[in-house]
């Protein structure tokens, strides 16, 4: 492997077939080697099928697949899948009902050769919370207690790449926020690589910094979180809650009118106190109709946050009255929804220099 | 009458016994493997014939099936005539010819549950062991054999109280040589063709509380919350 480049082996590279009755997965993609990949697509789109073939669950699959330097499947090799250091969590937790939450933590562990346990049982249990559980069977925990269980069984085996099938997908609303948190320590306190399937935009703007999307099978577009989010020509941007989302610094805290302030690339926004460290990395989401466009800065307004921005591109949304303006803000790009007579009133054109003012801003970890 | 029980001869009951509790470990061993590979994804036709081929029995006439083993296991018969040549003497009116027969018998009533047990296992934790780094036959002993225990009680159950209550095939093959072949459900039958019904009845009433406690016994194990925790 040492013809390599370093860049090669920070990368996964997935290129896999399947054939099924009425299916077919052609999937092919690379991404970092860091961070959370998201799967997402409608349902059929074959997210979970292309999940399973990586872990080695579908025997029928094709293709290779290589992840950092090494092979896991190519066309003379086929590891099966207990021989892939993945960690597979699953729609349902599929946690062994005839065991003990602490002998189904332990299940992987033990399996997993001394020399390669770089996470341990406790910080595990800690990082999870499931001290207080640990004695329980699974058939006693509620949906959320079962997949946090799930999820740090999946960890305990040291995974070089970390699956995730739409973990949440089978819990209520108050189990969901009750987990994500969870998953945003796993991405800010490991450093293991996920991909994580998901049909919710929410949890995809939430978790995600790399973003593959498919449909029917294939790979209809991958990259950046925000280069994805905001192209024009793709689904996301046309969601009622289509955004951008876009990395800050936390430079003062305001403790007069409680709020904190964020470098972001194109300048300074305000939100709401949070009570993150000063340098502190983090993610913000502007949806694309919280933001507001002006010729001025209107100092006169109630709106804090006002940036100067550069039209990219103008395109007609599905609503014939809407217009979908795509950004540039610093090295990043917004989106705006606004109409089309407004478009004309303010004689928007690409290239056109403008205020943006916006609404609201969410400040997501 | 307590004259009688104290001279009855109980001989036939720990032959039943006996044969019982080697045929059922004998079947486990055989049905565990068998179920689990008529389970797996495979050649529909071919496993479908074999799973056939196990469950005949269920369907025979005791009849049939003992005048077929009989004629296999006499003297002429292929299986005879092989033992012959080692001069293993024939199986037939042997204990081991009945516990052959009592294998063959039996073994759908194992079969069928463990089957089901496995049927009705959720694939998921198997794959869920898989990518904890289990092989398959380390997740199929900590994974699928913990999950399917409440079949194979069912099934170990079946078999043993089967065997025990065998009677036509038993008659057809093994005859009634005391201490040899002549188990619990023959001595009955003797008794009764000899009007000597107070043995008769001691024997059969003993037959029909173990069969109930085995029952019983059973249905409480599923009924059990948490039948896992065994």
């Amino acid at each position: 492997m040492s013809t390599e480049t370093p860049e090669q082996v920070k990368q996964m590279e997935i290129c896999l077939q399947l054939e099924r009755q009425n299916f077919h997965l052609n999937a092919h993609f690379h991404a970092p080697m860091k961070g959370v990949t998201a799967l997402f697509g409608p349902s059929g789109s074959g997210k979970t099928t292309l999940l399973r073939c990586i872990a080695g669950l579908e025997k029928q699959t094709r293709g290779h697949l290589k992840i950092g330097a090494d092979y896991w499947q190519d066309d003379s090799l086929c590891l099966p899948p207990h021989r892939r250091p993945v960690g597979y969590v699953f729609q349902k937790s599929n946690l062994f009902q005839h065991l003990t939450v602490l002998q189904n933590l332990r299940y992987g562990q033990k399996r997993t050769a001394k020399t390669q346990r770089k996470i341990y049982l406790n910080e595990t249990i800690a990082l999870l919370e499931l001290e207080n559980i640990l004695k329980c069977h699974p058939d006693q925990l509620s949906g959320g207690q079962q997949q946090r269980v799930a999820i740090a069984r999946a960890l305990l085996t040291t995974p070089q790449l970390l699956l995730m099938d739409e973990p949440l997908a089978s819990l209520d609303q108050a189990s969901k926020l009750d987990i994500i948190p969870y998953l945003e320590r796993l991405h800010q306190e490991l450093s293991i690589p996920v991909i994580y399937v998901s049909h919710s935009p929410d949890e995809v703007t939430r978790l995600a910094d790399h973003l593959v999307l498919m449909d029917q099978g294939s790979v209809t577009a991958e990259g950046e979180i925000n280069h994805i989010l905001t192209r024009n020509d793709l689904p996301l941007a046309h969601l009622e809650e289509a955004c951008a989302v876009i990395s800050g610094k936390v430079v003062k805290h305001d403790s007069h009118y409680h709020l904190t302030y964020l470098s972001i690339p194109g300048g300074t926004v305000a939100v709401s106190y949070r009570g993150f460290p000063i340098s502190d990395t983090v993610r913000v989401r502007i949806l694309a109709r919280d933001v507001s466009l002006a010729l001025s800065p209107g100092e006169n307004s109630s709106i804090t946050n006002v940036l100067a921005v550069t039209v990219i591109s103008i395109q007609t949304m599905a609503d014939p009255a809407k217009s979908l303006i795509t950004l540039q803000l610093g090295s990043e790009q917004i989106l705006a929804s606004i109409t089309r007579r407004s478009v004309h009133k303010l004689a928007i054109s690409v290239g056109t220099a403008l205020y943006a003012h916006i609404k609201s801003i969410a400040l997501m970890h | 009458m307590l004259q009688t029980i104290a001279e009855i001869d109980l001989q036939p009951v720990w032959l039943s016994l006996k044969l019982a509790t080697f045929t059922t470990i004998f079947i486990l061993a055989a049905a565990i493997p068998l179920a689990w590979w008529l389970h797996q994804e495979g050649n529909r036709s071919v496993k479908g014939a074999i799973g056939a081929i196990a469950t005949l029995p269920l369907i025979l006439p005791p009849s049939v099936l003992g005048f077929y083993l009989l004629l296999l296991l006499g003297p002429n018969g292929p299986i005879g005539q092989l033992n012959e040549r080692f001069d293993l003497g024939s199986l037939a009116f042997t204990f081991e010819g009945l516990m052959l027969a009592s294998f063959i018998y039996s073994f759908p009533f194992a079969l069928q549950p463990i089957q089901n047990a496995f049927q009705t296992m959720s694939k998921g934790q198997m794959e869920a062991a898989a990518t904890l780094r289990a092989s398959p036959i380390d997740r199929f002993f900590t994974v699928a054999l913990p999950l399917a225990r409440p079949g194979l009680l069912s099934g170990a159950t079946l078999a043993f109280a089967h065997t025990i209550g065998e009677f036509g095939v038993i008659l057809m093959i093994g005859g009634n040589i005391p201490g040899e072949t002549r188990v619990l459900s023959i001595a009955i039958y003797d008794h009764v063709e000899s009007m000597e019904y107070t043995q008769a009845h001691i024997l059969s009433a003993g037959m029909l509380i173990f069969s109930f406690l085995v029952l019983f016994i059973l249905n409480s194990f599923h009924q059990r919350r948490g039948k896992y925790y065994l």
